[in-house]
């Protein structure tokens, strides 16, 4: 297939789940806010989501406070925020144009009216109290996207190289988000297993829908090292790390093999530490170390996939 | 002035009468209240919204495209007419790739004297062409042919469009739109099906790849997302099969045209362009053209690669050429032209300049170049500062335009926001030629949606309406 093609697709898929994992996170600080003494100030609540976002510079450029309606509107609707999730699905939309012929029509339909339903929010001044409801649309408009490309494209390489994109992105978002919730939750002077803490946790783990998965793994009280370890290493929870490397190296696995042979070498990599690590040893180098060093190996996996497939040149 | 107050030709109702081919339709139709027509209106606007069946306005944000208005009337023609449009348009496309050919080769049709030498200055001449040999002597592999009705027998021919003609995506998903909103009316007539039209065009680009080709790739070339028409262009690669290749997918290596895939280079043997000739090749026309492949006229003029349409066709479709067409059937085909052209004043000839100059205001006048409905002045629709501003624009360079009567273009019922109307329609049919010269039973058809307006173009408001050819 083009090059360009997979470019778009992979692209398209990308920003697709980047604002499912935007939507995520506005949800649950949103949900925070509603628990007493979750947080000291809406800075500190808020503060974190811009963070996982990576846009801290980019919200400081533009506002001298953090508030709950600003981040909210900066995060949801701001096109001057390239990480938006305005600005995802915009780009989605476009990547998706670009490749209308190569997708099937149900596929491109449903990324187009996406983008004709989410007019209504754009104009909508009124997220403080639709919030919820603007999340589960992102999130269920995703669900949904994941589903009609899975059921109406071939499962040919077309189809690969837009799920090499969702993998990539959601590993990626599940890396962000633990870290910055981990390194918040866990300050080492306070006892750890209040009400608070349980809040906290919970809402972690249903941003990445994982607190049913929880219950039914561990049936027992939410540990912040049990949620590191469904979220790190369960290769059974679709989100985690571990799950996404999983369904990364089976597509690489499939794609042709002449330009592969560098990306199969950095996922393999990146596949094996979460196939046979373990989460003690993770602790004891540090798990922000641990995510850290993913979220560059991650990236450069991406980089390399880029490279081998996607800007081909006259070779 | 001359103000005729003649009511045009309906395709529906002759003195309140239905002509037969309507009749049964227009029983339907005056038995389905205007309301149900709305909401089917309604819902067709949604569903082309959704299916993204839109075209670009240049400089309009991203995210913005708009909907050509669709009529949810039909047009109709019966099978004795269609026969008539589509014989004289298949025989205007096999006396254009003739001459085509002849301009670029022997010019036998100069010698004869029938089109003058002033022909070779053109500037959609190509002299790159002379003497290139392309696959099966076929330039216009796609023409789209405009074709406008003044009675019951009276057919013009306005424009042949050799060059990337575009609309067939409207045919098509105009027809698509049709089944679903009105399934009873096609089980009720015989609608001659027009949805095959993307397997001819295959066929056809299949059949003009260089001889000794055994499975020929086909890719369509287009300007890109961004280009008005570039719906239409996703839309027939995808129906088609082939990869949808903007420039900077392709790339010149020996004598041969590759793409760029995730698995390396692959050959390309026929590129179905939708771009024109100015910007295919950065090397040999436009440099500044980031749209083009360097290289690709060289490897096209030695044969490693076909192009539909060839490039040079341009010289063929202007409106001074136009005017030589019927001379160009009696030359090549030595047949009577079965179309009518509308009679044409060239207004480089000092005695017809004057006429035209004296009936301003009962004449169209075109730019021989124009397209879209730019740069042309309908006399009896403009005002007398208009007319003035043009005879200037007439007077600085009389050979730059050409002049017709208005003529008065059929109308068809329309439904608009007062109900059903009727408004001024064209009929663009599309003849491919490879192997041989077909069509499918159909056409684009364009409608003027304001009131008394002759201007169909979409770039100027016109909507479409699907043509049914009913046996």
């Amino acid at each position: 297939m083009l090059s360009r093609t997979a470019d778009h697709l992979y692209w398209m898929a990308r920003y697709i789940e980047r604002a499912e994992n935007m939507a995520r996170v506005l949800d649950v600080t949103d949900n925070m806010s509603l628990v007493p003494n979750a947080a000291a100030s809406e800075a500190a609540l808020w503060g974190p989501a811009l963070e996982i976002a990576g846009a801290v510079t980019t919200y400081e450029d533009l506002h001298d406070t953090i508030t709950a309606n600003e981040v909210i509107h900066f995060l949801a609707l701001d096109p001057r925020n390239p990480s938006s999730i305005y600005s995802a699905l915009l780009s989605a939309r476009e990547n998706a144009r670009a490749v209308r012929a190569a997708i099937s029509s149900e596929t491109w339909e449903n990324i187009n009216s996406l983008w004709l339903e989410f007019a209504q929010f754009q104009d909508m001044r009124l997220l403080e109290g639709h919030l919820h409801e603007f999340c589960d649309w992102v999130k269920s408009r995703s669900h949904l996207f994941r589903g009609v490309s899975f059921g109406t494209m071939l499962h040919d390489d077309a189809f690969r190289f837009l799920r090499l994109g969702t993998f990539i992105e959601r590993a990626d978002n599940t890396a962000r988000l633990l870290d910055v919730k981990y390194h918040l939750l866990l300050p080492n002077d306070e006892e750890i297993g209040g009400a608070v803490d349980y809040y906290e946790w919970s809402a972690v783990l249903r941003s990445v829908s994982a607190f049913q998965a929880y219950q039914k793994v561990f049936s027992d009280s939410i540990e912040p090292w049990r949620v590191a370890e469904l979220l790190v290493l369960r290769q059974d929870m679709p989100r985690s790390l571990h799950a996404c490397l999983g369904e990364i190296t089976a597509i690489l696995d499939q794609l042709p093999g002449r330009r592969n042979s560098e990306c199969l070498r950095v996922a393999g990599e990146l596949h094996a530490r979460l196939r046979y690590g373990r989460m003690e040893e993770i602790f004891q180098g540090g798990l922000h170390e641990f995510l850290e060093d993913f979220v560059v190996g991650n990236n450069n996996l991406g980089l390399e996939i880029q490279r081998s497939f996607l800007n081909a040149q006259a070779a | 002035m001359n103000m005729q107050v003649k009511l045009p030709f309906d395709e529906m109702l002759v003195d309140g009468v239905a002509r037969d081919i309507y009749a049964a339709y227009a029983d339907w139709l005056s038995n389905t209240p205007p309301e149900q027509l709305e909401s089917k209106r309604q819902e067709a606007e949604l569903l082309f919204r959704r299916v993204g069946i839109t075209f670009n306005v240049y400089g309009e944000t991203a995210g913005k495209e708009r909907l050509i208005p669709f009529d949810v009337v039909p047009r109709l023609l019966a099978a004795r007419e269609w026969k008539l449009l589509s014989d004289g348009a298949m025989q205007r496309v096999r006396a254009l790739n003739m001459f085509l050919h002849d301009i670029y080769h022997s010019q036998d049709i100069l010698r004869a004297g029938l089109v003058p030498n002033s022909i070779l200055a053109h500037p959609q001449y190509r002299p790159e062409m002379i003497g290139v040999n392309v696959p099966g002597g076929v330039y216009a592999h796609i023409a789209g042919i405009d074709i406008v009705r003044t009675g019951e027998d009276q057919f013009y021919v306005l424009e042949d469009n050799l060059r990337t003609p575009s609309g067939v995506s409207y045919m098509l998903e105009d027809r698509r739109m049709m089944m679903r909103l009105f399934p009873e009316l096609f089980r009720k007539y015989s609608v001659a099906p027009v949805e095959h039209y993307p397997h001819m065009l295959l066929n056809n680009l299949r059949a003009v790849a260089q001889p000794g080709i055994q499975e020929p790739t086909v890719v369509l070339m287009t300007p890109g997302a961004y280009n008005s028409a570039y719906f239409e262009h996703a839309f027939i690669a995808q129906q088609m099969g082939v990869e949808l290749v903007e420039g900077q997918d392709l790339f010149v290596r020996g004598n041969a045209v590759y793409m760029r895939t995730t698995e390396g280079p692959k050959r390309v043997d026929v590129i179905y362009r939708r771009i024109d000739d100015e910007f295919i090749d950065p090397l040999n026309f436009n440099p500044d053209s980031m749209l083009g492949v360097p290289g690709l006229m060289t490897v096209y003029r030695n044969g490693g690669v076909t192009l539909a349409n060839a490039v040079g066709t341009g010289v063929a479709d202007d409106k001074s050429t136009y005017i030589h067409v019927p001379a160009m059937i009696r030359f090549y085909l030595g047949e009577e032209p079965i179309l009518n052209n509308v009679p044409t004043y060239q207004l480089s000839k000092p005695d017809e300049l004057q006429y035209v100059l004296d009936h301003l205001a009962e004449l169209v006048v075109k730019e021989v170049q124009g397209s879209g409905g730019y740069g042309m002045l309908v006399g009896p629709a403009a005002s007398r500062k208009e007319l003035d501003e043009f005879r200037l624009r007439i007077l600085s360079c009389p050979s730059n335009y050409i002049a017709q009567p208005t003529l008065a273009l059929s109308t068809c019922p329309t439904l608009v926001e007062q109900g059903l109307a009727p408004r001024h329609v064209d009929l663009r049919p599309f003849v491919l030629s490879g192997k041989s010269v077909s069509m499918v039973p159909g056409a684009l058809c364009r409608v003027a949606m304001k009131e008394g307006s002759l201007v169909v173009n979409s770039s100027q408001g016109g909507g479409t309406k699907d043509t049914w050819v009913l046996n």
